[in-house]
């Protein structure tokens, strides 16, 4: 069964940061919302959950500077310590100096790309993926706000209408493809 | 207006009267012979007399890194608001006056701080070894570098130093004055080639500055980077004392519009410049260690066997606690967070100071008793009388910088 949704266009994201906030005073649900660019404040006005991706990377990081001190830990001191050019290897801590900047540089490389790789995963994006965006307009200038249907979709087109929207047209909801 | 709080005064009158009876008794406690020592009969005379020595010489080294410290957090302050005024930063100017403040210390530290080194050119102490002639005669390496190393000009350099910093900070106070009357951005505009001249003269002095008043008390060591390693400690303080004033200014109901974004960006820079501090130190602590070359490195190893808890305590306080705490985003916002940070970095960087320049000066002899406790007593009185004294003068907020709207409005 499809679902119907209705999309409003608009062309300015200040008319369009108010109709989210008058959407939302009435109770509707948004499902969507799709801008050329980034918006401040609208995922405030949309009520949207802070992302975690820092606590992510955070983690990540912690994990790099495991890795690296337990991969010289065992190359340098355990497995083979060599004397090489006088540097003390009878404990980690004795050629710390030595060690820190790959520490620094592995924790900034597990932060960083897993972290990126934590963003691709979760917002869905990887090379040749189908594009979602229902109309393409919003790519370049327009900004398209997707309402879920209530069933009386003239009256909701109309408050659409109301709130500022260049257009407005009922569609399915389009499953989202992977 | 801000007006002066009893609470305050009082405080700082108390912190100055008991600073100055702790710097009296470790003056008067301090032995002036070797017999005061309590040396055993037939003891190493040489080892008794250079005990003495270090030993005369802690109350003065005492003084010296507590006038040291507050005079260059001042100074900081006075850089962080010149960068602000140039970089024409649009969340700063409602923090202008507060700056403003705590740079009115400058003056009065840069004068007590003079006469310090004028009593050591006088050979009242033997905080600078190079001072001595007796030394100097017999170490041929302080003889290659008296050319720079002499007292005249060694004085002249510190009063060029010392004037330059005192003048940009009259003259952009005038301004910032003036503009609070005009009808045209003239003062601002003036205010900003100042602030932009000033940085250039900042710069080469705080090198130079650096080189003479704390690489000069070592003469046989020798850093490259060690200008800007003091720089970063220093101006690292100057935030957490701009955080810790600003903080006690909004909780006495001054500072309306200082929102706890303002507060989020001035814990970025301590977060920051803590990191550039740790980065810096690291860099030259590393290159050191690594080459290991015997005339440079007992730099770091009298340090590392004499004074292990005090680095490794200020590694900790000035790099693991700001890098796990301070990396929060919503901690940032918090008041009472900040502040315990910014009290404990200070102490962090005090003892940075301490560490810079005790080595050299009381060597393994060092404690932190009466006479440390003492100097930074006094000298933390004098600095927040100064400062809201100063804060007390002209309204805290500035009435027509172009800025102040965007200031006001700051969110982040």
């Amino acid at each position: 069964m499809n679902k119907k949704v209705v999309q409003a266009i608009y062309n300015d994201d200040d008319v369009l940061l108010d109709a989210v906030k008058k959407v939302r005073g009435v109770n509707l649900k948004i499902e969507e919302v799709y801008t050329p660019f980034p918006v401040h404040g609208l995922d405030e006005a949309m009520g949207l959950k802070h992302t975690r991706l820092a606590i992510a990377s955070f983690i990540y990081g912690c994990i790099g500077l495991v890795v690296a001190v337990l991969m010289m830990k065992y190359i340098m001191i355990d497995d083979w310590p060599r004397n090489i050019g006088g540097k003390p290897n009878f404990t980690y801590i004795d050629n710390l100096p030595a060690f820190i900047p790959v520490m620094f540089e592995m924790t900034i490389f597990f932060a960083a790309h897993l972290m990126v790789i934590s963003f691709y995963m979760r917002s869905k994006l990887y090379p040749y993926k189908k594009a979602e965006n229902p109309d393409p307009r919003t790519t370049d200038d327009h900004f398209l706000m997707e309402v879920e249907s209530t069933g009386n979709e003239q009256e909701l087109v109309k408050f659409l209408e109301e709130t500022g929207a260049i257009e407005v047209k009922i569609a399915d909801k389009k499953a989202i493809e992977i | 207006m801000y007006s002066f709080s009893g609470k305050i005064k009082l405080v700082a009158i108390l912190s100055m009267v008991v600073g100055l009876l702790g710097i009296g008794y470790s003056f008067i406690a301090a032995p002036s012979t070797v017999e005061a020592l309590g040396v055993p009969a037939g003891g190493d005379a040489a080892h008794a007399e250079h005990v003495l020595q270090l030993l005369k010489n802690k109350p003065w080294a005492a003084l010296y890194v507590a006038a040291l410290f507050f005079m260059l957090i001042s100074l900081g302050v006075l850089a962080f608001y010149a960068i602000n005024r140039a970089a024409q930063a649009g969340w700063a100017p409602i923090l202008f006056r507060v700056m403003e403040g705590i740079t009115g210390y400058l003056p009065v530290g840069a004068l007590i701080f003079f006469v310090l080194l004028v009593l050591s050119g006088l050979h009242l102490n033997h905080l600078f070894i190079w001072m001595d002639p007796q030394v100097v005669a017999h170490d041929t390496v302080i003889q290659g570098k008296t050319a720079y190393l002499n007292v005249p000009f060694f004085l002249i350099r510190t009063a060029i130093y010392l004037l330059g910093w005192i003048g940009y900070r009259q003259i952009t106070r005038r301004l910032s004055k003036a503009q609070d009357q005009a009808s045209d951005n003239r003062p601002f505009v003036k205010a900003f080639k100042w602030s932009a001249g000033f940085l250039v003269f900042f710069l080469v002095t705080e090198s130079m500055m650096s080189w003479d008043w704390i690489m000069g008390l070592d003469p046989h060591w020798f850093s490259t980077l060690f200008g800007w390693y003091v720089f970063s400690s220093f101006i690292t303080a100057s935030i957490a004392a701009l955080i810790l004033v600003t903080i006690t200014l909004k909780g006495q109901g001054y500072l309306e519009h200082v929102n706890d974004s303002h507060l989020h960006d001035l814990a970025k820079y301590l977060f920051g410049f803590s990191i550039f501090w740790a980065y810096l130190w690291f860099s030259q602590y590393m290159l050191y260690w690594y080459s290991n070359i015997p005339e440079e490195v007992t730099y770091f190893i009298t340090r590392l066997n004499d004074f292990e808890p005090v680095v490794l305590g200020m590694l900790a306080i000035n790099f693991l606690l700001p890098l796990l705490i301070l990396v929060d985003s919503d901690i940032k916002r918090k008041p009472w967070v900040i502040g315990i940070m910014s009290v404990v970095i200070l102490a962090g960087h005090y003892l940075d100071f301490y560490n810079m320049i005790m080595p050299a000066t009381v060597g393994d002899q060092w404690s932190i008793g009466i006479g440390e406790i003492g100097s930074v007593v006094f000298f933390f009185g004098l600095f927040t009388y100064v400062t809201f004294l100063t804060l007390t003068k002209v309204p805290l907020i500035e009435k027509r910088h172009p800025l102040m709207g965007e200031s006001e409005h700051f969110h982040y």
